[in-house]
Protein backbone atom coordinates (compact mmCIF):
# COMPACT_ATOMS: atom_id res chain seq x y z
CA UNK A 1 0.00 0.00 0.00
CA UNK A 2 1.63 3.02 -0.89
CA UNK A 3 1.17 6.81 -1.05
CA UNK A 4 -0.41 6.50 -4.64
CA UNK A 5 -2.39 4.26 -4.11
CA UNK A 6 -4.46 6.26 -1.06
CA UNK A 7 -4.09 9.18 -3.31
CA UNK A 8 -5.75 7.57 -6.26
CA UNK A 9 -8.56 6.12 -3.27
CA UNK A 10 -9.09 10.22 -2.08
CA UNK A 11 -9.20 11.17 -6.03
CA UNK A 12 -12.01 8.73 -6.14
CA UNK A 13 -13.82 9.54 -2.89
CA UNK A 14 -14.11 13.36 -4.43
CA UNK A 15 -16.27 11.35 -6.57
CA UNK A 16 -18.33 9.90 -3.94
CA UNK A 17 -18.39 13.11 -2.15
CA UNK A 18 -19.87 15.17 -5.24
CA UNK A 19 -22.66 12.38 -5.83
CA UNK A 20 -23.80 12.19 -2.44
CA UNK A 21 -23.92 15.62 -1.94
CA UNK A 22 -25.85 16.76 -5.49
CA UNK A 23 -28.33 13.72 -5.33
CA UNK A 24 -28.83 15.11 -1.24
CA UNK A 25 -30.22 18.27 -2.22
CA UNK A 26 -31.56 17.61 -5.42
CA UNK A 27 -33.64 14.53 -3.42
CA UNK A 28 -34.41 17.45 -1.21
CA UNK A 29 -35.98 19.36 -3.40
CA UNK A 30 -38.08 16.42 -5.31
CA UNK A 31 -38.91 15.40 -1.65
CA UNK A 32 -40.67 18.82 -0.93
CA UNK A 33 -43.06 18.60 -3.73
CA UNK A 34 -43.47 14.82 -3.21
CA UNK A 35 -44.98 15.63 0.51
CA UNK A 36 -46.62 18.48 -0.76
CA UNK A 37 -48.60 16.20 -2.93
CA UNK A 38 -48.70 13.51 -0.85
CA UNK A 39 -51.02 15.64 1.67
CA UNK A 40 -52.78 17.07 -1.50
CA UNK A 41 -56.20 17.14 -1.26
CA UNK A 42 -55.68 16.24 -5.02
CA UNK A 43 -56.06 12.13 -5.84
CA UNK A 44 -54.06 12.23 -8.99
CA UNK A 45 -51.32 13.78 -6.99
CA UNK A 46 -51.43 11.88 -4.05
CA UNK A 47 -51.38 8.71 -5.80
CA UNK A 48 -48.67 9.45 -7.97
CA UNK A 49 -46.84 10.59 -4.71
CA UNK A 50 -47.79 7.75 -3.20
CA UNK A 51 -46.81 4.82 -6.18
CA UNK A 52 -43.63 6.78 -6.67
CA UNK A 53 -42.43 6.91 -2.67
CA UNK A 54 -43.42 3.22 -2.16
CA UNK A 55 -41.82 1.84 -5.46
CA UNK A 56 -38.29 4.13 -4.54
CA UNK A 57 -38.78 2.70 -1.23
CA UNK A 58 -39.34 -0.68 -1.90
CA UNK A 59 -36.97 -1.54 -4.44
CA UNK A 60 -33.29 -2.01 -3.90
CA UNK A 61 -31.53 0.72 -4.93
CA UNK A 62 -29.22 -2.01 -6.39
CA UNK A 63 -32.16 -2.92 -8.76
CA UNK A 64 -33.26 1.18 -9.05
CA UNK A 65 -29.57 1.75 -10.47
CA UNK A 66 -29.94 -1.36 -12.47
CA UNK A 67 -32.96 -0.72 -14.48
CA UNK A 68 -32.41 3.03 -14.39
CA UNK A 69 -28.89 1.87 -16.51
CA UNK A 70 -31.26 -0.74 -19.07
CA UNK A 71 -34.37 1.31 -19.22
CA UNK A 72 -33.15 4.94 -20.34
CA UNK A 73 -31.06 3.45 -23.52
CA UNK A 74 -33.71 1.64 -24.54
CA UNK A 75 -35.92 4.54 -24.47
CA UNK A 76 -32.95 5.57 -26.89
CA UNK A 77 -31.71 8.12 -23.86
CA UNK A 78 -28.03 7.97 -23.84
CA UNK A 79 -26.81 9.49 -20.55
CA UNK A 80 -23.02 9.44 -18.54
CA UNK A 81 -22.61 7.07 -16.17
CA UNK A 82 -22.59 10.21 -13.62
CA UNK A 83 -26.35 11.79 -14.81
CA UNK A 84 -27.57 7.96 -14.81
CA UNK A 85 -25.88 7.57 -11.00
CA UNK A 86 -27.06 11.45 -9.89
CA UNK A 87 -30.73 10.43 -10.73
CA UNK A 88 -30.84 7.27 -9.08
CA UNK A 89 -29.70 7.93 -6.19
CA UNK A 90 -31.33 11.39 -6.17
CA UNK A 91 -35.05 9.49 -6.48
CA UNK A 92 -34.19 6.98 -4.16
CA UNK A 93 -33.20 9.63 -1.24
CA UNK A 94 -36.38 11.88 -2.23
CA UNK A 95 -38.42 9.21 -1.35
CA UNK A 96 -36.94 8.98 1.95
CA UNK A 97 -36.58 12.32 2.64
CA UNK A 98 -40.37 12.87 1.41
CA UNK A 99 -41.46 10.81 4.37
CA UNK A 100 -39.32 11.91 6.45
CA UNK A 101 -40.56 15.86 5.81
CA UNK A 102 -44.29 14.58 5.44
CA UNK A 103 -43.48 14.25 9.65
CA UNK A 104 -42.31 17.79 9.66
CA UNK A 105 -45.21 19.38 7.57
CA UNK A 106 -47.35 17.69 9.54
CA UNK A 107 -46.21 18.38 13.09
CA UNK A 108 -46.47 22.34 12.20
CA UNK A 109 -48.88 23.80 14.49
CA UNK A 110 -52.38 25.09 12.23
CA UNK A 111 -51.83 28.08 14.22
CA UNK A 112 -49.06 28.85 13.02
CA UNK A 113 -50.90 28.49 9.47
CA UNK A 114 -53.58 30.26 10.69
CA UNK A 115 -51.28 33.79 11.67
CA UNK A 116 -50.23 33.11 8.01
CA UNK A 117 -53.56 32.95 6.47
CA UNK A 118 -54.59 36.06 8.90
CA UNK A 119 -51.52 37.74 7.47
CA UNK A 120 -52.29 37.47 3.87
CA UNK A 121 -50.35 34.54 2.54
CA UNK A 122 -51.86 32.53 0.05
CA UNK A 123 -51.59 28.31 0.39
CA UNK A 124 -48.52 28.59 -1.68
CA UNK A 125 -46.86 31.64 0.07
CA UNK A 126 -48.10 29.85 3.32
CA UNK A 127 -46.47 26.68 2.46
CA UNK A 128 -43.49 28.39 1.06
CA UNK A 129 -42.48 30.92 3.53
CA UNK A 130 -43.91 29.00 6.66
CA UNK A 131 -44.78 25.61 6.98
CA UNK A 132 -41.23 24.11 4.58
CA UNK A 133 -38.60 25.74 6.84
CA UNK A 134 -40.48 25.33 10.01
CA UNK A 135 -40.47 21.05 8.47
CA UNK A 136 -36.53 21.79 7.43
CA UNK A 137 -35.74 22.86 10.74
CA UNK A 138 -37.79 19.61 12.49
CA UNK A 139 -36.26 16.88 10.16
CA UNK A 140 -32.71 18.90 10.21
CA UNK A 141 -31.21 15.37 12.11
CA UNK A 142 -32.89 13.20 9.74
CA UNK A 143 -31.94 15.30 7.09
CA UNK A 144 -27.88 14.18 8.15
CA UNK A 145 -28.85 10.63 9.06
CA UNK A 146 -29.91 10.26 5.55
CA UNK A 147 -27.15 12.23 4.22
CA UNK A 148 -25.10 9.66 5.97
CA UNK A 149 -26.85 6.62 4.47
CA UNK A 150 -26.42 8.22 1.13
CA UNK A 151 -22.95 8.46 1.23
CA UNK A 152 -22.60 4.77 2.25
CA UNK A 153 -25.17 3.54 -0.51
CA UNK A 154 -23.22 5.45 -3.03
CA UNK A 155 -20.75 2.79 -3.33
CA UNK A 156 -23.50 0.71 -5.55
CA UNK A 157 -22.90 3.27 -8.46
CA UNK A 158 -20.31 1.70 -9.87
CA UNK A 159 -22.54 -0.86 -11.02
CA UNK A 160 -23.58 1.98 -13.70
CA UNK A 161 -20.10 2.47 -14.63
CA UNK A 162 -18.76 5.45 -11.98
CA UNK A 163 -15.80 5.60 -10.44
CA UNK A 164 -16.04 6.27 -7.08
CA UNK A 165 -14.61 5.06 -3.96
CA UNK A 166 -15.45 1.53 -3.77
CA UNK A 167 -15.34 0.73 -7.48
CA UNK A 168 -11.41 2.35 -7.25
CA UNK A 169 -10.87 0.46 -4.50
CA UNK A 170 -12.32 -3.07 -6.46
CA UNK A 171 -10.27 -2.08 -9.55
CA UNK A 172 -6.64 -1.34 -7.21
CA UNK A 173 -7.36 -4.30 -5.28
CA UNK A 174 -7.46 -6.51 -8.48
CA UNK A 175 -4.47 -4.89 -9.76
CA UNK A 176 -2.22 -4.75 -7.24
CA UNK A 177 -3.17 -7.98 -5.35
CA UNK A 178 -3.50 -6.22 -2.43
CA UNK A 179 -7.58 -6.46 -1.36
CA UNK A 180 -7.01 -6.16 2.44
CA UNK A 181 -4.75 -2.41 2.80
CA UNK A 182 -7.20 -1.32 0.21
CA UNK A 183 -10.80 -1.83 1.12
CA UNK A 184 -9.65 -1.12 4.53
CA UNK A 185 -8.20 2.43 3.30
CA UNK A 186 -11.38 2.60 1.94
CA UNK A 187 -13.36 2.12 4.73
CA UNK A 188 -11.68 4.24 6.73
CA UNK A 189 -12.25 7.42 3.80
CA UNK A 190 -15.94 6.43 4.07
CA UNK A 191 -15.85 6.73 7.65
CA UNK A 192 -13.66 9.46 8.06
CA UNK A 193 -16.07 11.66 5.57
CA UNK A 194 -18.88 10.66 8.04
CA UNK A 195 -17.57 11.51 10.83
CA UNK A 196 -17.48 15.07 8.86
CA UNK A 197 -20.60 15.20 8.21
CA UNK A 198 -22.09 14.32 11.42
CA UNK A 199 -20.03 17.22 13.26
CA UNK A 200 -20.92 19.45 10.85
CA UNK A 201 -24.90 18.12 11.31
CA UNK A 202 -24.44 18.72 14.92
CA UNK A 203 -23.26 21.96 14.29
CA UNK A 204 -25.52 23.46 11.69
CA UNK A 205 -28.31 21.90 14.34
CA UNK A 206 -27.25 24.72 16.94
CA UNK A 207 -26.94 27.49 14.70
CA UNK A 208 -30.27 27.19 13.49
CA UNK A 209 -32.55 29.61 15.18
CA UNK A 210 -35.96 29.43 17.05
CA UNK A 211 -37.16 25.67 17.69
CA UNK A 212 -37.56 24.56 21.00
CA UNK A 213 -34.33 22.11 20.62
CA UNK A 214 -31.96 24.83 19.27
CA UNK B 1 -75.10 56.13 7.59
CA UNK B 2 -71.74 54.00 7.63
CA UNK B 3 -72.04 50.30 7.96
CA UNK B 4 -70.78 49.03 11.45
CA UNK B 5 -67.43 47.42 12.22
CA UNK B 6 -68.86 43.89 11.66
CA UNK B 7 -72.30 42.98 11.45
CA UNK B 8 -73.03 39.58 12.26
CA UNK B 9 -76.54 38.64 11.34
CA UNK B 10 -78.53 35.16 12.47
CA UNK B 11 -75.02 33.48 13.20
CA UNK B 12 -75.46 29.88 13.88
CA UNK B 13 -72.26 27.34 14.05
CA UNK B 14 -72.27 23.71 14.18
CA UNK B 15 -69.01 21.36 15.07
CA UNK B 16 -71.01 18.01 14.21
CA UNK B 17 -73.89 17.85 15.86
CA UNK B 18 -73.08 20.12 18.41
CA UNK B 19 -74.60 23.57 18.24
CA UNK B 20 -72.06 25.67 19.27
CA UNK B 21 -73.41 29.37 18.50
CA UNK B 22 -77.17 29.98 18.46
CA UNK B 23 -78.75 32.15 16.29
CA UNK B 24 -76.02 35.26 17.28
CA UNK B 25 -76.65 38.55 15.82
CA UNK B 26 -74.60 41.53 16.72
CA UNK B 27 -73.02 45.06 15.77
CA UNK B 28 -69.34 45.83 16.41
CA UNK B 29 -69.49 49.72 16.40
CA UNK B 30 -66.68 51.25 14.45
CA UNK B 31 -63.37 52.65 17.34
CA UNK B 32 -65.22 50.63 19.84
CA UNK B 33 -64.27 47.98 22.39
CA UNK B 34 -66.08 44.72 22.06
CA UNK B 35 -65.41 42.49 25.02
CA UNK B 36 -66.97 38.85 24.31
CA UNK B 37 -66.77 37.20 28.17
CA UNK B 38 -68.55 34.11 29.42
CA UNK B 39 -67.80 30.74 30.96
CA UNK B 40 -65.47 28.04 28.67
CA UNK B 41 -67.00 26.45 26.02
CA UNK B 42 -70.01 29.25 25.87
CA UNK B 43 -68.63 29.60 22.30
CA UNK B 44 -67.07 33.12 22.79
CA UNK B 45 -63.84 31.96 20.74
CA UNK B 46 -65.62 30.51 18.30
CA UNK B 47 -67.19 33.58 17.63
CA UNK B 48 -64.59 35.76 17.37
CA UNK B 49 -63.49 32.99 15.16
CA UNK B 50 -66.05 33.30 12.99
CA UNK B 51 -65.43 36.91 12.70
CA UNK B 52 -62.15 36.10 10.77
CA UNK B 53 -63.97 33.06 9.09
CA UNK B 54 -61.26 31.03 10.89
CA UNK B 55 -64.08 29.48 11.60
CA UNK B 56 -66.80 28.95 9.03
CA UNK B 57 -70.73 29.24 10.26
CA UNK B 58 -73.05 27.03 9.58
CA UNK B 59 -75.78 29.45 8.19
CA UNK B 60 -76.30 33.23 9.31
CA UNK B 61 -73.63 36.11 7.92
CA UNK B 62 -70.87 38.07 8.35
CA UNK B 63 -70.11 41.30 7.11
CA UNK B 64 -66.65 43.48 8.00
CA UNK B 65 -67.71 47.16 6.76
CA UNK B 66 -70.95 46.20 4.99
CA UNK B 67 -68.49 43.60 2.65
CA UNK B 68 -69.64 39.96 3.30
CA UNK B 69 -66.89 37.64 4.53
CA UNK B 70 -65.94 34.11 3.46
CA UNK B 71 -69.83 33.59 2.37
CA UNK B 72 -71.79 35.90 -0.63
CA UNK B 73 -75.42 35.54 -0.73
CA UNK B 74 -77.82 33.73 2.20
CA UNK B 75 -79.47 30.75 2.18
CA UNK B 76 -79.43 28.51 -0.93
CA UNK B 77 -78.06 31.41 -2.57
CA UNK B 78 -74.76 30.68 -0.36
CA UNK B 79 -71.58 30.63 -1.95
CA UNK B 80 -68.17 30.56 -0.92
CA UNK B 81 -66.07 33.54 -1.82
CA UNK B 82 -63.21 33.29 -4.04
CA UNK B 83 -59.41 33.07 -1.79
CA UNK B 84 -58.63 36.09 -3.39
CA UNK B 85 -62.12 37.85 -1.97
CA UNK B 86 -61.15 36.27 1.10
CA UNK B 87 -57.99 37.61 1.41
CA UNK B 88 -59.08 41.21 0.55
CA UNK B 89 -61.90 41.18 3.25
CA UNK B 90 -60.09 39.88 5.70
CA UNK B 91 -56.87 42.24 5.09
CA UNK B 92 -59.28 44.72 6.80
CA UNK B 93 -58.84 42.16 10.26
CA UNK B 94 -55.61 41.74 12.21
CA UNK B 95 -56.11 38.94 14.98
CA UNK B 96 -53.98 38.07 18.35
CA UNK B 97 -54.49 34.67 18.98
CA UNK B 98 -53.85 33.39 22.50
CA UNK B 99 -50.95 31.23 21.83
CA UNK B 100 -49.34 33.83 20.03
CA UNK B 101 -48.76 32.11 16.97
CA UNK B 102 -45.29 33.57 16.02
CA UNK B 103 -43.42 31.38 13.50
CA UNK B 104 -40.48 30.56 15.11
CA UNK B 105 -37.83 29.99 12.53
CA UNK B 106 -37.97 34.30 12.14
CA UNK B 107 -37.22 37.30 14.80
CA UNK B 108 -39.49 39.26 16.20
CA UNK B 109 -38.48 41.55 13.21
CA UNK B 110 -38.99 39.05 10.78
CA UNK B 111 -42.34 38.19 11.81
CA UNK B 112 -43.55 41.43 11.77
CA UNK B 113 -41.74 42.41 8.62
CA UNK B 114 -42.54 39.19 6.68
CA UNK B 115 -46.14 39.93 4.83
CA UNK B 116 -45.30 43.12 3.62
CA UNK B 117 -42.36 41.89 2.13
CA UNK B 118 -43.74 38.53 0.67
CA UNK B 119 -47.58 39.37 -0.16
CA UNK B 120 -47.55 43.15 -0.03
CA UNK B 121 -44.72 42.81 -2.22
CA UNK B 122 -42.31 45.85 -0.04
CA UNK B 123 -38.67 46.00 -0.40
CA UNK B 124 -36.96 44.62 2.76
CA UNK B 125 -35.85 47.59 4.22
CA UNK B 126 -39.13 49.07 3.64
CA UNK B 127 -40.84 46.61 5.24
CA UNK B 128 -38.36 46.20 8.03
CA UNK B 129 -38.49 50.38 8.44
CA UNK B 130 -42.42 49.79 9.25
CA UNK B 131 -41.96 46.61 10.94
CA UNK B 132 -39.36 48.25 13.52
CA UNK B 133 -41.44 51.33 14.04
CA UNK B 134 -44.43 48.86 15.24
CA UNK B 135 -41.84 47.26 17.29
CA UNK B 136 -40.86 50.29 18.85
CA UNK B 137 -44.91 50.97 19.23
CA UNK B 138 -45.00 48.12 21.36
CA UNK B 139 -41.62 48.84 23.99
CA UNK B 140 -39.70 45.49 22.01
CA UNK B 141 -37.66 47.47 19.36
CA UNK B 142 -34.41 46.36 21.46
CA UNK B 143 -35.52 42.66 20.69
CA UNK B 144 -35.68 43.19 16.78
CA UNK B 145 -33.65 40.06 16.41
CA UNK B 146 -34.53 37.98 18.95
CA UNK B 147 -36.01 34.58 17.93
CA UNK B 148 -39.65 33.74 19.40
CA UNK B 149 -38.20 30.86 21.36
CA UNK B 150 -36.21 33.68 23.21
CA UNK B 151 -39.03 36.21 24.47
CA UNK B 152 -40.85 35.69 27.28
CA UNK B 153 -44.57 34.99 26.69
CA UNK B 154 -45.69 38.41 27.44
CA UNK B 155 -42.89 39.54 24.74
CA UNK B 156 -44.11 37.08 22.25
CA UNK B 157 -47.33 38.08 22.17
CA UNK B 158 -46.97 41.96 22.03
CA UNK B 159 -44.49 41.13 18.60
CA UNK B 160 -47.67 39.20 17.63
CA UNK B 161 -49.93 42.05 18.02
CA UNK B 162 -47.15 44.26 16.48
CA UNK B 163 -47.47 41.85 13.81
CA UNK B 164 -50.83 42.47 13.11
CA UNK B 165 -50.70 46.06 12.92
CA UNK B 166 -48.20 46.38 10.53
CA UNK B 167 -50.97 45.28 8.34
CA UNK B 168 -52.65 48.55 9.00
CA UNK B 169 -56.29 47.10 10.04
CA UNK B 170 -59.24 48.77 10.67
CA UNK B 171 -60.36 45.85 13.31
CA UNK B 172 -58.50 44.11 15.84
CA UNK B 173 -59.48 40.59 16.87
CA UNK B 174 -58.14 39.10 20.49
CA UNK B 175 -58.52 35.72 21.35
CA UNK B 176 -57.95 35.28 24.80
CA UNK B 177 -54.86 36.98 24.06
CA UNK B 178 -53.23 36.82 27.89
CA UNK B 179 -54.69 33.41 29.00
CA UNK B 180 -51.14 31.47 28.05
CA UNK B 181 -49.21 34.57 30.24
CA UNK B 182 -48.50 34.39 33.90
CA UNK B 183 -50.14 36.77 35.86
CA UNK B 184 -47.09 39.14 36.32
CA UNK B 185 -46.62 39.21 32.12
CA UNK B 186 -50.30 39.97 31.70
CA UNK B 187 -50.51 44.12 32.31
CA UNK B 188 -47.99 44.27 29.48
CA UNK B 189 -49.87 42.90 27.04
CA UNK B 190 -53.00 45.01 28.32
CA UNK B 191 -50.83 48.14 28.78
CA UNK B 192 -50.20 47.78 25.14
CA UNK B 193 -53.93 46.57 24.29
CA UNK B 194 -55.30 50.01 26.16
CA UNK B 195 -53.47 52.19 24.26
CA UNK B 196 -54.49 50.79 20.97
CA UNK B 197 -58.52 51.18 22.46
CA UNK B 198 -57.33 54.75 22.91
CA UNK B 199 -56.17 55.50 19.51
CA UNK B 200 -59.57 54.64 18.68
CA UNK B 201 -58.88 51.14 17.03
CA UNK B 202 -61.98 48.85 16.38
CA UNK B 203 -61.15 46.32 18.88
CA UNK B 204 -63.13 42.74 19.64
CA UNK B 205 -61.42 41.36 22.71
CA UNK B 206 -62.52 37.61 23.93
CA UNK B 207 -60.99 37.48 27.43
CA UNK B 208 -61.28 36.42 31.16
CA UNK B 209 -59.92 39.48 32.49
CA UNK B 210 -63.24 40.79 33.75
CA UNK B 211 -61.04 44.06 35.10
CA UNK B 212 -60.06 44.69 31.35
CA UNK B 213 -63.02 44.55 30.18
CA UNK B 214 -64.77 46.75 32.65
CA UNK B 215 -62.38 49.36 32.42
CA UNK B 216 -61.69 49.45 28.67
CA UNK B 217 -64.70 48.08 26.57
CA UNK B 218 -67.73 49.98 25.58
CA UNK B 219 -69.77 47.14 25.07
CA UNK B 220 -69.26 43.70 26.98
CA UNK B 221 -70.97 40.50 25.59
CA UNK B 222 -72.08 37.83 27.79
CA UNK B 223 -72.31 34.45 26.19
CA UNK B 224 -73.28 31.16 27.66
CA UNK B 225 -73.86 27.89 25.74
CA UNK B 226 -73.86 29.21 22.46
CA UNK B 227 -76.24 31.91 23.00
CA UNK B 228 -75.53 35.69 23.12
CA UNK B 229 -77.63 36.49 26.84
CA UNK B 230 -77.18 39.87 26.80
CA UNK B 231 -74.81 43.06 25.45
CA UNK B 232 -74.60 46.08 27.25
CA UNK B 233 -71.85 49.34 28.69
CA UNK B 234 -70.11 47.39 31.15
CA UNK B 235 -71.66 49.49 34.02
CA UNK B 236 -74.52 48.16 33.36
CA UNK B 237 -73.54 44.50 32.87
CA UNK B 238 -71.10 44.71 36.16
CA UNK B 239 -73.15 47.01 38.20
CA UNK B 240 -76.57 45.04 38.53
CA UNK B 241 -76.42 41.78 36.67
CA UNK B 242 -80.17 40.83 36.04
CA UNK B 243 -79.04 37.69 34.74
CA UNK B 244 -78.63 34.60 37.57
CA UNK B 245 -75.92 32.96 34.97
CA UNK B 246 -73.96 35.88 34.63
CA UNK B 247 -74.23 36.58 38.51
CA UNK B 248 -72.99 33.30 38.86
CA UNK B 249 -69.83 33.59 36.26
CA UNK B 250 -68.72 37.03 38.20
CA UNK B 251 -68.73 35.64 41.34
CA UNK B 252 -66.03 33.27 40.52
CA UNK B 253 -64.33 36.07 38.87
CA UNK B 254 -64.63 38.67 42.05
CA UNK B 255 -61.29 38.61 43.04
CA UNK B 256 -59.79 39.82 39.38
CA UNK B 257 -61.28 43.20 39.85
CA UNK B 258 -64.99 42.96 39.02
CA UNK B 259 -66.05 43.91 42.75
CA UNK B 260 -65.12 47.41 42.34
CA UNK B 261 -67.89 48.13 39.92
CA UNK B 262 -70.36 46.52 41.93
Amino acid sequence: MTWTLFELLLQASLMTILVSAVSILAGLAIAIVLSAMRMSGNAALKGFAVVFISFFRGVPLLVQLLLIFNLLPSLGITLPSLATALIGLSLCTAAYQAENLRGGFEGVAPGLIESAEMAGFTRAQSFFWIRTPIALRMTFPALVNEAILILKASSLVSVVGLIELTKMAQNLAASTYQPLPIFASAGLIYLAINVVVAFLGRRAERALPGLPSA
Amino acid sequence: MTDPAIRIATLSKKFGDTLVLRDISLEVPRGQVTCLIGPSGSGKSTLLRCMAFLEEPTSGSIEIEGEPLGFTGTGSARRRQSPAELRRVRGKIGMVFQQFNLWPHMTALGNVSAALRRVRGLPRAEAEARGMAQLDKVGLKERAGHYPAQLSGGQQQRVAIARALALDPTIMLFDEPTSALDPELTGEVLTVMRALADEGMTMVVVTHEIGFAASVAHTVCFLDHGRLLFHDTPEKVFAAPREPRLEQFLDTYLDRGAQMLR
